[in-house]
């Protein structure tokens, strides 16, 4: 196991997504931040504690998405669902979506397909904490990359005790 | 996480677990239901027969909704416009549907062990939808659904089930799930509707007093009068049945406390339940058939990959 982010270095690029978040967005009037379950909510938990202290005027508007049932490898294996929690309109919203790891864009991909369900938003934008660019299966990129770090396909990273590890095969 | 089993047959082979991981994953489809669009991708890829060999309405609805909700293709059969009124044998009518790439069988038939006996010649998962007078697996789920989302927990909650006992799916699959989940249960009717050695067999407490029982519970589960599966005169008039083992207002008014009214349906309305007690306030029994497409949809979709 390799640490590729301590939890300092976390609280780091943390803080670093949230000021380029609030660059992008001076006001949080029409925007509303999504965590990705599991790991994505964690790390959207941080930012959005962040960008709160930042707009302590407005309420930053927070949800959770959840892609089990969006997922496209049912036959392979059933997972058991996490909690969805969309509390707000998504219709005409500038909607960030915010995960730990981005790797083959599948995830991404089931969670574009889930939000869509809760209406039709102005935009989406994607947010991650680390970016496994050279495994990608689809075409989707993000516009906030906490980090890049090159990896095998068969590795794992993940988000443990607030660090991020790298666990190869 | 999975299920123990690859086909819900009965709450019977269900452990705790498998109940609990049933009642969570409903909580979630209950939300999809919330949504503008209601309707997830997760069983595109999976056919489902709905084998009906006896009448139903709520059942065969909830779970053809559930179905689509899912994203599954669906067909349906009706035991009575089929190959079955030719006498084709229920294995060979399985057997044909599923050689057209079938994945998932729900099965409702009026013989107790039907879908058990399917469940040892055919690979596909195989869900009962009530078999006989043996088990209506679903129906105890979202019971037990809409008891929890009522009253916070199954756990040391006390339920009446009241009624044609003898001849109810309903009750035994309730009694095996409500055991299983730390739940008390009183069965209540007349004598001749309980079997003799309920008590000994399945743990539950009898009662033959309705104003008793309801004093007792938090809950009181209501079944109608099965006079189809009744072959001898077991009480003498539907309204002696009334007078004694009715619901009525003036009875629930008279309580202690409020309880919770349930109701599989159909309703005998001014038999089991009367109008006011039905329609009231205390009465569930819309929410269980709302609920009843969350927790199918729950089976079905933790079952797809079992075939």
């Amino acid at each position: 196991m390799q640490v590729l982010l301590s939890s300092q270095q976390l609280a780091d690029t943390i803080k670093v997504l949230s000021q380029q978040l609030s660059k992008s967005y001076p006001s949080l009037e029409n925007i509303v931040f999504v965590g990705i379950q599991q790991g994505g909510v964690v790390i959207a938990n941080d930012i959005v504690a962040l960008l709160q202290q930042q707009h302590s005027s407005e309420k930053v508007q927070f949800g959770q998405l959840d892609i089990t049932f969006y997922r496209d490898d049912i036959r392979k294996e059933i997972l058991a669902p996490d909690t969805m929690n969309i509390p707000f309109a998504i219709e005409n919203k500038i909607v960030v979506l915010i995960d730990d790891v981005l790797f083959t864009g599948r995830t991404i991909k089931a969670a574009l397909d889930a939000l869509l369900d809760y209406g039709r938003p102005a935009k989406v934008e994607l947010c991650v904490l680390i970016d496994r660019k050279e495994h990608r299966q689809f075409p989707i990129q993000a516009d906030y990359v906490g980090a890049t770090v090159e990896t095998k396909k068969t590795d794992k990273v993940k988000l443990v005790n607030r660090e991020v590890v790298l666990i190869p095969a | 996480m999975q299920l123990s089993t690859r086909h819900l047959l009965g709450i019977k082979n269900l452990n705790k677990e498998d109940i609990s991981l049933i009642l969570s994953t409903a909580e979630q489809f209950k939300e999809v239901l919330q949504r503008p669009v209601k309707k997830v991708p997760s069983l595109r890829d999976i056919t489902i027969v709905n084998l009906f060999y006896e009448n139903s309405t709520r059942t065969r609805f909830s779970f053809e909704l559930a179905e689509k909700r899912l994203s599954a293709d669906t067909i349906n059969f009706a035991a009575s416009s089929s190959s079955a009124a030719k006498g084709e044998t229920l294995l060979d009518t399985v057997n044909n549907i599923l050689s057209m790439k079938v994945d998932m069988v729900v099965m409702r038939h009026s013989a107790s062990g039907a879908p058990h006996f399917l469940s040892q010649h055919i690979p596909a998962a195989i869900i009962n939808a009530g078999d006989g007078i043996n088990e209506h697996p679903t129906q105890a789920l979202l019971d037990a659904f809409s008891i929890k989302e009522k009253t916070g927990s199954l756990e040391g909650r006390k339920v009446a089930i009241i009624g044609d006992i003898m001849h109810s799916r309903v009750a035994q699959s309730n009694i095996y799930l409500l055991n299983k989940m730390g739940a008390k249960v009183t069965v209540c009717g007349p004598p001749t509707l309980i079997p003799k050695y309920i008590s000994e067999a399945l743990g539950v407490n009898v009662s033959y007093n309705l104003r008793e029982t309801l004093e007792w519970c938090d809950v009181a589960n209501v079944l109608r009068i099965q006079l189809e599966r009744q072959n001898q005169v077991l009480f003498s008039s539907l309204r002696e049945y009334s007078i004694a083992y009715g619901i009525n207002r003036q009875l629930l008014d008279s309580l202690q406390k409020e309880i919770v009214i349930m109701h599989p349906g159909p309703i005998n309305r001014g038999v089991e339940l009367d109008s006011d007690v039905a329609d009231s306030k205390q009465s569930i029994i819309l929410q269980q058939v709302e609920n009843g497409v969350a927790v199918r949809m729950a089976v079905l979709y933790l079952l797809a990959n079992r075939s």
